[in-house]
């Protein structure tokens, strides 16, 4: 592990007093021409990687005028913020570093300061009055520098008496900059690995054929069933689009190995695709709606290619934003589909069904070995539902989780729900030249979970994200922690669920235990 | 008509013009800007019934504030149900006694309500202005307009309570004059300096609100976190730029 100053993490929350340009030097790579070009952001040619387009300083203004007419949030909110400060002490990134521009009013500040000098009567005239202040240079660097310090996770939105969320800035923000060159490596690597292979681990459709074959064998050595994973299967009844992540790494693949279990006692035919092998959605963290839309298209034509009638979603927070809030506004209408089901589902919905159901024969006692509590992924928090009523994606987690495991403890009210903090990793900013910024951003959340653990005896964490599970993999040893409490949802129902025959020595043996 | 009273008159017109046409071309400019994605911050209500209920809990008891901050909450809510109040007690300067809703302004619990707001407005302002000054964070974010436009209120309430308690004005004919402006027959305005302070700061206050931050005001009812219906599954949004991108053929 490379050398950080860790923050402490202590038995009540406390506020940071400011310490100015605490992270001003955190910045992540830009991305390489190669990537920019394929999302269609211009490079400057001839000039070294980084450096501003030719023109950057109308091209910027230009296109901020562009978002100020295409959405009204942008619009909006760049006018009434009142400075009230509601929002100052709540996002995770300004509690463990203590950075003033980490606040998201002063975040917003950035870019609003822009707007005023350029587009409102008070900033042109009166610049010093209001805070305005000129397009420079040094702005720009700054705005690249804090937007990639933001996950959107929209915490400060939850406490903003107007509904201002910096998610939204920091989004438009971030594509007037990759549109002057400065893109951001890894969202646009990602992106561009997506256009070309279909996920975002670069994992073409054999390669996955081969991952999911080594996993069938795998479910059947240990539990004698054989489970299947089946890609590109036509006429399957779902498709299931799940995060690349959760094909190989921990441990998202034991919440894969259980999507499957569930699906094979559930009895429905199911297909991954090698079309739409990517949940994520990384279009959404660079706020390009061209980009997000393309990467969204491809659902649809594995949906239309393979004909099934049901989409759903594996364990992804910001996947799942998209998919629930977008999916059908950028990649709809739906009417080919079953219309006896949402589009899409949540994974969690169906095992939840199936659990109140009683067709899954589970052994919670399998996970008596675990005190488990749940981190609620920020997008599936404030951005969406996992069931019919407002709040379920805080109910449904818990009470799968609930119904396969004996030993469940929340974390404090102030970290969960509506108010849970991100896991320092959202937002596009998982890669490891942000690493810093990463690790001082999870410390709410995990000073609330050492809390739990020693109040309560918690010894793992559930989530439902793979950002969240490979940030916390990572982070967990920096603070003392260990990278395997982290665990996913569907590895927990994947432990107690028994299957028909599961366990017994040789196919011809009876059936009667079967549930 | 004196010469000072003319120039209010003028004033009174050009601050009501710039305050609705201003106001009114900044709404009307949010509504042409399309929200192109749904962004409801959830758990979001699943109706329109429930969005208005979301906003009331905002509007009348500043829930989300309450959730963040119990000092600015408090400071911030005094302020503004005093504002409600003084807003209703001055109904009796431009009704006239023969209106309908005359009664409804001219009553004991109105007219001492409001009176008292007066004070619980200024010690909001107050507290307001406090935690900018003190509150290291606040005062970071803080720009000068955010120090004067607390000021001016300040000043509008501290003008106000003194035309109360020290020094009267002669009021009927401030409402000979202000109801002369709805009928255009125009009266002498009384020419105390405390009265021409509050007048004035109110019509400043009236001419920068569409220009200023005090557009959270209108603003709040147009942000899509919070007035959008949490149904995105069930509903198919597509903005009108949105639905030109389909024009490659991919949606079909």
């Amino acid at each position: 592990m490379a050398d950080y100053e860790i923050p402490e993490t202590r038995e009540f929350p406390i506020i940071p007093t400011i310490m100015e340009g605490a992270m001003a030097h955190s910045s992540p790579f830009v991305a390489d021409e190669e990537f920019q070009t394929a999302l269609g952001f211009p490079y400057p040619t001839g000039k070294e990687k980084g450096e501003l387009i030719d023109g950057w300083k109308q091209k910027f203004l230009d296109l901020l005028q562009d978002k100020l007419t295409k959405y009204r949030s942008v619009q909006v909110f760049m006018d009434i913020c009142v400075k009230c400060g509601a929002c100052t002490d709540k996002c995770h990134y300004f509690i463990g570093t203590g950075d003033p521009k980490n606040m998201p009013v002063a975040r917003q500040d950035l870019l609003r300061k822009v707007y005023r000098r350029y587009f409102t009567f008070a900033g042109k005239y009166f610049p010093k009055l209001v805070g305005a202040i000129d397009l420079t240079e040094d702005v720009i660097r700054e705005m690249y520098s804090y937007y990639h310090q933001c996950s959107e996770c929209r915490r400060c939105a939850v406490f903003c008496p107007f509904g201002i969320d910096t998610a939204e800035v920091t989004m438009a923000a971030r594509d007037l900059l990759a549109h002057i060159g400065l893109g951001q490596k890894y969202d646009n690597q990602i992106i561009a690995k997506v256009h070309s292979i279909g996920n975002n681990l670069g994992l073409p459709g054999p390669a996955l054929a081969d991952t999911l074959e080594g996993l069938e064998e795998e479910v059947e050595e240990d539990i004698n069933v054989k489970v299947r994973y089946p890609l590109d299967e036509k006429g399957a009844e779902i498709l299931l689009v799940a995060p690349s992540a959760d094909f190989f790494v921990e441990p998202h693949v034991d919440g894969l190995i259980g999507y499957g279990k569930v699906f094979h006692a559930a009895g429905v035919t199911w297909t991954l695709s090698s079309v739409a092998s990517e949940a994520a959605n990384f279009g959404l963290f660079i706020g390009d709606y061209a980009n997000m839309r393309k990467i969204s298209l491809r659902v649809r034509d594995a949906a239309k290619e393979l004909g099934v009638k049901r989409i759903i979603f594996g364990e992804c927070g910001h996947a799942w934003r998209v998919a629930y809030n977008h999916l059908n506004t950028l990649a709809g209408p739906w009417d080919f589909l079953d219309p006896n089901y949402p589009v899409p589902q949540h994974i969690l919905e169906f095992t939840k069904d199936c659990l109140d159901r009683g067709i899954l024969n589970i052994d919670k006692s399998e996970n008596d070995h675990m005190t488990l509590t749940f981190h609620d992924s920020c997008n599936i928090a404030r951005a969406s539902r996992i069931g019919e009523f407002p709040g379920s994606q805080f109910v449904t987690p818990r009470e799968v989780i609930k119904a396969v495991c004996n030993n469940y403890h929340d974390m404090v009210e102030e970290t969960i729900f509506d108010q849970t903090f991100c896991c320092g990793g959202g937002g596009g900013l998982l890669t490891d030249d942000l690493m810093e910024i990463r690790i001082k951003g999870a410390q709410p959340r995990l000073e609330a979970l050492k809390n739990v653990s020693k109040d309560y005896g918690v010894t793992h964490m559930a989530a439902i994200c793979a950002i969240c599970k490979s940030q916390f993999t990572k982070i967990l040893p920096y603070y003392g922690m260990t990278m395997d409490q982290i665990v996913s949802v569907h590895q927990l129902v994947s432990n107690a669920i028994i299957l028909e025959g599961q366990g017994e020595e040789s196919e011809d043996s009876d059936d009667t235990e079967a549930a | 008509m004196n010469a000072l009273s003319i120039l209010y008159v003028i004033l009174f017109y050009v601050a009501i013009i710039v305050l609705v046409a201003g106001v009114t071309n900044k709404l009307l400019q949010y509504k042409r800007v399309p929200a192109p994605l749904r962004i409801p911050v959830t758990p979001a209500p699943i109706t329109k019934t429930g969005v208005i209920y979301r906003f009331f809990t905002e509007i009348v008891f500043f829930n989300s504030l309450f959730r963040s901050t119990k000092w600015t909450w408090i400071f911030a809510w005094m302020f503004h149900l005093s504002l409600l109040l003084a807003f209703f007690r001055h109904l009796r300067y431009v009704i006239s006694p023969d209106s309908f809703i005359w009664p409804l302004v001219n009553n004991e619990v109105i007219q001492s309500f409001g009176h008292y707001a007066g004070f619980t407005m200024f010690i909001g302002l107050c507290g307001l202005f406090g935690r900018r000054i003190f509150v290291d964070r606040v005062r970071y974010i803080s720009s000068p307009s955010d120090y004067l436009m607390l000021l001016l209120i300040l000043g509008i309430a501290f003008s106000g309570l003194m035309m109360s308690y020290v020094a009267h004005t002669d009021i009927i004919e401030l409402k000979e004059f202000i109801l002369g402006l709805f009928y255009f027959s125009w009266h002498n305005l009384p020419g105390d300096a405390v009265l021409l302070t509050h007048l004035t700061l109110v019509l400043f206050l009236m001419m920068i609100f569409p220009i200023s931050k005090l557009l959270h005001a209108p603003g709040l009812f147009m942000a899509p976190t919070r007035y959008q219906v949490d149904n995105p599954r069930e509903v198919r949004y597509l903005s009108e730029w949105g639905a030109e991108l389909e024009a490659d053929g991919r949606n079909k």
